[in-house]
């Protein structure tokens, strides 16, 4: 096992190349989410998208915000070998409906907004509650777990450097 | 920001290890040993300890009240007191210019300043209230999995120092190594591949 802060460091690329997979993955080919929950409905892109670029030691970041804003500014960095950074999604089940933001070199979950839950009226609604939003962040955090656990085998294989990247390329350049 | 929150912020651990005898009582020791006190000490800069989530500003773990269906839910407060550095910058200039005239000298030593500095740090400090911060955990202790509502760095350090103390488990934070390694079910040869793995080449 590596010291903590050095695989921190180390490993912030995987998440970044995480995100990079999800977002083409949303735009190509939403029948793998289905496959990590039945009830899956739609995962979109929410309103920030950022990019990273680090080449020759520079570092160049495109932050794309808004509510349907064009991602093609998106598009174009990754052809230039840019990766994401940060997502925010919108992930649909049924009638729910989930916001948050997603940190490639942590994994940090932020600015999660869940489905409406019951209002606290009483002491007796706390616990009613309480076990609702933990069911709620359990179904969004397991949903990422499944996808990151289904990228990570993938990355690890061969398919990822002769089959994957160069879809990933392939979209990037043909939109 | 809390579990009740409109809008949430997540780190998520792994927890290590196990507790001795029963899981409950153990927990309720741990968190009332180390509980953020409620008389606050006019002295430190901070104080960091945990609290209920219903009555974060009066601890309460009476009755098992952290208990919620199988998980175990608190929260972690941190006292801060920050002086802000105009108020310092004030009261240190004030404190020089009647330095100077009762000594009737024009310069203080290096020495002098620093210790009118603490001597006005040290004052203040006692005469500003803590501002809490409060941030709630969800502890499933079966699943070894704990959600932290907080990204702050600080707050997730002083979490670690602190969870260790109250209960002698260890906190693995999840970022993309440790959630490859620990989470993802690897195999041996995987686990190899991941040792040496290096950031793909997108562009040639």
């Amino acid at each position: 096992m590596l010291d903590i802060a050095v695989a921190y460091n180390r490993y912030k690329f995987l998440g970044n190349e995480f995100l990079t997979w999800l977002w083409f993955m949303i735009e190509t080919d939403q029948s793998l989410f289905r496959q990590h929950d039945p009830d899956f409905l739609s995962l979109t892109v929410g309103n920030r998208l950022v990019l990273e670029n680090t080449r020759n030691n520079a570092k160049e970041t495109v932050t794309i915000k808004g509510d349907n804003a064009s991602l093609e500014e998106g598009l174009v960095a990754l052809t230039k070998g840019a990766a994401v950074t940060e997502i925010h999604l919108s992930y649909k089940t049924g009638s729910q409906k989930w916001e948050f933001s997603l940190k490639g070199e942590s994994l940090n979950i932020s600015n999660l907004k869940l489905p409406e839950t019951g209002p606290i009226e009483t002491p007796d609604d706390l616990e009613g509650v309480v076990l609702e939003k933990v069911y709620l962040i359990e179904k969004v955090i397991g949903f990422i777990n499944n996808l990151f656990s289904h990228f990570i085998h993938l990355r690890l294989s061969n398919t990822w450097q002769n089959q994957t990247i160069p879809r990933i390329r392939k979209w990037a350049t043909s939109n | 920001m809390g579990l009740l929150s409109s809008r949430n912020s997540i780190t998520r651990y792994q927890v290590t290890g196990q507790l001795d005898g029963s899981v409950h009582e153990t927990v309720y020791q741990g968190l009332k040993q180390h509980a953020i006190p409620k008389i606050e000490d006019d002295g430190s800069e901070a104080t960091a300890g945990w609290t209920s989530l219903e009555t974060p500003y009066a601890p309460d773990f009476e009755g098992y009240s952290f208990v919620f269906g199988t998980y175990m839910v608190f929260a972690l407060r941190i006292d801060k007191k920050s002086i802000p550095p105009k108020l310092i910058k004030k009261h240190y200039a004030l404190n020089v210019a009647k330095r100077l005239a009762d000594t009737g000298r024009h310069y203080l030593s290096g020495n002098e300043k620093q210790s009118i500095k603490d001597h006005v740090v040290n004052t203040l400090i006692h005469r500003i209230p803590a501002t809490p911060n409060v941030y709630d955990l969800v502890w499933d202790y079966d699943a070894a999995s704990l959600w932290f509502f907080s990204n702050l760095k600080a707050a997730n350090e002083t979490l670690e120092t602190l969870f260790v103390k109250s209960f002698n488990l260890q906190l693995i934070r999840l970022f993309p190594y440790t959630t490859a390694d620990r989470m993802a079910g690897l195999s041996n040869q995987e686990r190899d591949v991941l040792g040496k793995l290096e950031k793909s080449r997108s562009k040639e």
